[in-house]
């Protein structure tokens, strides 16, 4: 009985503060072995994968991989350009720029967590200085933000699960909202439009930085369907998340508005997000947003 | 018996630690939701084969475990396990006097409370109800307690566990 007490007491202070986070990362240590052989199969069998490759792939593989870094890289050029005239522009109107952020790329571990919940560990930890809230992205999109930090590993929720929620702007025009996650791995809803919003299928929503968390400008979800019902005041409006939330594999870790290692980070810029389209923001978020598509 | 004492411990602890594991091992989307509570399993094995080593204590260590592992709320499977514990720990003179698939039935129950109790904790921190699917996992581990049972026990008389 003392113990039931004990674990309510634990429960409440889980859920409310973050009173026992420094006790759950010490204890996180003492799991990490299990994770570790766990996680260990998959590996064993991609190592081999990687080590028992024909010279033949290898070579088609660095290929495609020069192709896409050619692309990429003649992409990044222009990208210079407009980001130095952008500055410039920004200069002339007084407002801060920023270009990039530092990131770290990490990888997510083969372990199956609570079914129920959308959550993934990640194999670095405080010792990365990963902290909790740090929003992660993957190629394609933003997928979540980290709860939770041990010594080597992290959790992170998804922007799926249904306790997430994430201020967006659509892309087209500037439309500010919420998404909140559904439970559903590929759906999130936006239940604050109004009917007479101008929201459409096919519309990029991107992060609008509004939170303070997320760094603004990143692509979260393209909206699928929207159905106003004049009975109520708001549309029902729902998006596919851009992310591949179940299916990759390597996410990156960003740090917002901490350009500081950007040079010396290998991985640095690597992620340029999608290729700029025209961003109308509405006048009193130029301030706000520190957007880095030029 | 002090040497045998330890080299018991040793043989319920690597158990629990292979059961922690499955409760974790990756699987594919579909079967996922119909993993077993494997830890249930063999807690409620032990509690019932060597109650005066294996106890409410241990069920809630293992339960404060899950939590970490799985990511739930920190003491939910905790509070879970202690209980199940508790109960076997209540029961085991009866139970292990049943014929295995009466046994079978009283670990359903038991598995039913540990979920009972945890979708409690999660409704109450609001999280949505789960699908009808929720409960396949007990069911499950009602189906695969034979086996548990018999191979947990053929373990404890080859190494004279008592």
């Amino acid at each position: 009985m003392l113990l039931v007490t004990l674990s309510i007491t634990l429960m409440m202070m889980d859920h409310r503060q973050n009173h026992i986070d420094s006790l759950r990362a010490g204890l996180s240590l003492l799991v990490y072995p299990l994770q570790l052989a766990v996680e260990m199969p998959g590996a064993v069998s991609e190592w081999f994968r990687e080590s028992l490759a024909t010279r033949r792939q290898l070579q088609e593989e660095n290929a495609s991989l020069r192709t896409q870094m050619l692309m990429l890289k003649a992409r990044g050029q222009k990208l210079q350009a407009l980001e130095t005239e952008n500055i410039r522009l920004r200069e002339l109107l007084d407002s801060a720029f920023m270009i990039g952020e530092r990131v770290l790329v990490a990888e997510l571990m083969s372990v199956d967590l609570d079914p129920y919940k959308h959550q993934v560990l990640i194999n670095k930890g405080e010792l990365d200085k990963i902290y909790p809230g740090q929003p992660i992205l993957d190629a394609d999109g933003v997928m979540g933000q980290v709860v939770h930090v041990g010594p080597y590993t992290s959790t992170a929720i998804l922007i799926t699960d249904t306790s997430h929620a994430l201020p967006v702007q659509v892309n087209r025009n500037g439309i500010r909202t919420i998404a909140l996650g559904s439970g559903t791995i590929n759906r999130l809803e936006l239940p604050y439009i109004p009917n007479n919003a101008d929201i459409q299928p096919g519309d990029l929503l991107v992060t609008s930085g509004l939170g303070g968390r997320f760094p603004p400008g990143y692509p979260v979800a393209v909206v699928q369907g929207v159905q106003h019902d004049p009975g109520r005041s708001f549309a029902a409006v729902v998006a596919t998340p851009s992310a591949k939330l179940n299916r990759s594999r390597e996410i990156l870790l960003v740090w917002p508005g901490d350009t500081s290692t950007l040079e010396t980070s290998s991985t640095g810029q690597t992620e340029a997000p999608l290729p700029p389209e025209e961003q109308l923001v509405a006048p009193e978020e130029a301030a706000a947003t520190t957007e880095e598509n030029p | 018996m002090i040497l045998g004492r330890r080299h018991g411990g040793g043989i319920i602890a690597v158990t629990f630690v292979i059961a922690l594991l499955l409760t974790i091992a990756p699987l594919p989307d579909s079967v996922r939701y119909l993993r077993p509570d494997w830890v249930g399993l063999v807690l409620i094995y032990w509690c019932l084969a060597v109650p005066d080593r294996v106890g409410v204590g241990t069920g809630w260590g293992m339960g404060l475990l899950v939590d970490l592992l799985t990511g739930s709320l920190l003491g939910q499977h905790a509070m879970a396990l202690a209980v199940v514990a508790f109960l076997t720990l209540k029961l085991h003179l009866r139970v292990r006097l049943f014929p295995v698939w009466q046994q079978a039935l009283t670990v359903l129950v038991l598995l039913i409370l540990h979920q009972l109790l945890s979708l409690w904790v999660s409704r109450f921190i609001g999280r949505p109800g789960p699908p009808f699917s929720y409960w396949a996992p007990s069911l499950l581990g009602m189906f695969i307690w034979p086996f548990i049972y018999i191979a947990l026990r053929s373990l404890r008389r080859g190494f004279r566990i008592s």
